[in-house]
């Protein structure tokens, strides 16, 4: 019934999700990932953090093709690279060494990602930055893996 | 530190696609791109000028709300201080709008001269702290390959002094089954032969958190360079109960009356953190307790425990296995929901090892109950140092500032300076914590200053170089000022609803305060990080203190956490208002009333560093003058010596 519709009512998606600040966002990335269904919180975690390393990808790629084209804004565009390398490089990396042993330093790289995104929006001038919705999304998805992250603790 | 690229993990290159993209058209027609190219690069000049002409924006209040901040306080509060009728008092203005880049000047200042820390790379708690055969003996939680944390081995630096350091060569890694996801924190003990084990947390292959025994491998070397794994480990698992991830940490052990040795080892069972107890003989094989040594409930994961006895009346140290009428027991614990450590003063029942506080109100990990340190400071342990009678205090002094900027400058994390700890003999209530006084070695020149303070003044305080001082002060508030806002009626009590954190900072002015020093200044004040004393009036018409440290303007960069950082200090009768500030480059400590309450902060300023850092004393009260009486000294640098076989081979020797 629930199962048929894909939509398994108070399994451990709903549940952890239920206890985030966005309970859309996180069902949607979670139940697009078929692990989901029989992962643990750590697994959960994990799902996220994987989405984080995507977007932030998929925002690099946005990055080096602006560049091309926009000249007035190569400045802030390097220092999103910047910014953005660090999230897939750094804290993704961090995030999944550190979800599994000690948690603390997981929650430690997902805030940091989020101010990395933030920190690469913010450097546009007010109203030009052609980033906006790909940080904003960033920022959304680092606040709910981190609070399944501090289910961890 | 460009070489720092190397050490990480994966490549995180400034080098970039961007730059290859740039490189494959720079190389046809270059005359005519040349020119055009730099008709741009002048005309984005313009454009970047235009935009960064800070000083004629508009004074609007400027909240920009952060979607990240909520919890992490990283919300840029973009306003305009309190306006003060006094010129000298500088409105902060609009903040800058675009993200600071950071740049190699700027971010090497942000090493200290005098503090513990590798050359290069993370750190994060200490290690087994010891006195052994003439040398003090510091390990830590180290990553030898990255400056974020990971890959953790055992770090290891000797000294004579606890202030100039020789690093030496790692002491234990993760070549063991039982520790291959990480040596983690660790205790020293010293047996009744003199001779010492460590009791350390392995995270399994399987990443289950295990206690492990390990011991020099040659008692007669007074470096103690190599260490030997006990065969048998580990030597503790997971109990029944306890989940393989909430067990780690293991204090150094004390003696029972029956003469068995006894440590504790933090955990959770849902969200009460406890501490379990076991006995040991040999530290192969132990007894664990049914009873706990204490819990309090919705304090969650205990990390770091640490318990020790502290002298009711004498201001020495004690060695951990004291007990006796005369003595009260600290337990302590970090606390893994909040990074905060917290510690109650108590009383041990060595019959069945349990443990209650004195004060159940404010028992260890809730939220009003008592602090070593209200900024930035976690995973603290305490050692009794045997060479001087003193307990001592080494904590984890984590960076504030983004994972970016910690991998461009190629290193993350500090260690306090370690601080003497012993029981406040004239409240019974609190410790009272000091820097250890071989600090004093690294004093150089030094002035004194006697000066009235009028309200809403700031005054410079002249002292040459401005990134490394030791800073003795005494405040006291005009009595005619005094007598005059406590008899004034319409001066309204807020000691109750005061808070450092929530009542706006440094700028916001009081009747009586809030006063001390702007720390890392930059000429004009626009960076800047006071350290201050706020007294408030309370309804009972008492006055209560507050000690507090506003980073909120430490820095333009956008990437940092800047709080405002602080707490209430006891002040008894007759008392001087003192504080105490050490400045090192990007940590300032603050101490007040001879450490009653002491904050640590991280701050990263863009301007006010290197020649363009100065003092300030200020005085921000409304009405109330303040004569402030002071010393500070310039700081030498204590040359903490990198690893290398030759200085190893002439200290061995020594």
């Amino acid at each position: 019934m629930a199962t048929i519709m894909g939509v398994a009512m108070g399994d451990i998606v709903d549940k952890t999700c239920k206890q985030t600040p966005d309970y859309t966002l996180c069902v949607t990335l979670l139940r697009s990932d078929p692990r989901s269904s029989s992962a643990d919180t750590v697994g959960l975690g994990l799902i996220l953090v994987d989405k984080i390393k995507e977007l932030g990808y998929e925002t690099l790629g946005q990055i080096v093709m602006l560049y091309k084209n926009k000249l007035m804004l190569r400045r802030p565009l390097h220092e999103c690279n910047l910014r953005y390398k660090t999230i897939v490089d750094v804290d993704v990396h961090t995030a999944i060494i550190a979800i599994k042993g000690n948690p603390k330093f997981a929650e430690g790289a997902i805030v940091d990602a989020g101010v990395e995104a933030s920190v690469c929006e913010g450097g546009f001038p007010k109203g030009q930055s052609p980033l906006t919705s790909l940080t904003q999304n960033m920022i959304k998805i680092c606040d709910v893996t981190r609070a399944i992250v501090r289910m961890l603790l | 530190m460009a070489s720092s690229d190397a050490l990480l993990p994966i490549s995180a290159r400034e080098e970039s696609d961007l730059n290859e993209e740039t490189h494959r058209r720079r190389r046809p027609v270059k005359g005519l791109l040349a020119v055009s190219l730099g008709l741009l690069f002048i005309a984005f000049y313009v454009v970047l000028v235009a935009t960064h002409d800070g000083s004629n924006r508009s004074n609007d209040v400027k909240i920009e709300s952060d979607e990240t901040a909520t919890t992490t306080s990283r919300a840029r509060l973009a306003g305009v201080s309190e306006k003060s009728n006094d010129k000298l008092w500088k409105l902060s203005g609009e903040r800058n709008t675009v993200s600071f880049a950071w740049n190699n000047s700027v971010l090497s200042w942000q090493r200290t001269a005098f503090h513990f820390q590798p050359e290069q790379n993370w750190m994060n708690d200490p290690n087994g702290p010891l006195f052994y055969k003439g040398w003090y003996h510091f390990f830590y939680q180290y990553n030898p390959n990255a400056a974020v944390w990971g890959d953790i081995v055992w770090g290891h630096a000797v000294s004579k002094d606890l202030i100039h350091w020789v690093h030496l060569p790692i002491a234990m890694v993760a070549d063991q089954w039982y520790d291959a996801n990480g040596v983690w924190t660790g205790s020293a003990t010293f047996l009744d032969d003199g001779s010492l084990v460590m009791l350390y947390t392995g995270s399994t292959d399987k990443f289950v958190q295990v206690q492990n025994l390990a011991y020099p491998e040659d008692l007669n070397d007074p470096l103690l360079l190599k260490w030997v794994k006990y065969s048998g480990n580990p030597v503790l698992v997971p109990p029944p109960g306890i989940l393989p991830k909430d067990f780690r940490d293991p204090t150094t052990a004390w003696k029972t009356s029956t003469g068995k040795w006894r440590i504790t080892i933090g955990s959770k069972i849902n969200k009460t953190g406890i501490s379990l107890v076991y006995d040991t003989t040999d530290f192969k094989t132990y007894e664990k307790h049914d009873t706990l040594l204490h819990q309090v409930p919705n304090t969650g994961m205990w990390e770091c425990v640490d318990f020790y006895p502290v002298s009711k009346t004498a201001v020495n140290g004690l060695d951990t296995s004291v007990n006796g009428p005369n003595v009260k027991h600290i337990v302590k614990a970090s606390m893994d929901d909040t990074r905060f450590d917290h510690y109650a003063v108590g009383t041990y029942f060595d019959s069945n090892g349990t443990w209650i506080p004195d004060d159940p109100s404010i028992d260890v990990g809730m939220s009003a109950s008592l602090r070593y340190d209200y900024g930035k400071f976690y995973a603290s342990k305490t050692f009794y140092d045997q060479n001087k009678g003193r307990r001592i205090l080494w904590s984890w002094i984590g960076e504030s500032d983004s994972e970016a900027a910690d991998v461009q400058k190629g290193w993350s994390s500090l260690q306090g300076i370690p601080r003497t700890v012993v029981l406040d003999t004239k409240t019974g209530k609190n410790l009272v914590q000091w820097p250890v006084e071989e600090i004093e070695s690294l004093r150089l020149s030094s002035k004194q200053f006697n000066m009235e303070v009028g309200p809403g003044s700031v005054v410079p305080v002249d002292v040459d170089s401005a990134a490394q001082l030791d800073i003795e002060a005494e405040f006291e508030i005009k009595k005619e000022s005094l007598d005059k806002i406590l008899g004034d009626a319409s001066v309204v009590a807020e000691a109750e609803e005061f808070s450092c954190q929530k009542s706006g900072g440094a700028s916001v002015r009081g009747a009586l305060g809030p006063f001390g020093f702007s720390v890392l200044a930059d000429k004009s004040l626009s960076e800047k990080t006071p350290v201050y004393f706020y007294v408030a009036k309370g309804k009972d018409s008492k006055l209560k203190t507050f000690f507090c440290t506003d980073t909120s303007r430490s820095t333009f960069a956008n990437d940092v956490v800047k709080p405002i950082y602080g707490s209430s200090v006891p002040v008894l009768k007759g008392e001087k208002l003192t504080m105490r500030i050490l400045v090192d480059h990007s940590i300032v400590e603050g101490f007040a009333q001879g450490g009653r309450t002491c904050i640590t902060s991280r701050v990263y300023p863009t301007k006010a560093i290197y020649g363009a850092a100065k003092l300030f004393v200020f005085n921000n009260a409304i009405d109330a003058t303040v004569t402030a009486s002071f010393k500070v000294w310039q700081m030498n640098s204590a040359f903490i010596h990198p690893y290398s076989e030759e200085v190893v081979r002439a200290i061995s020797s020594a």
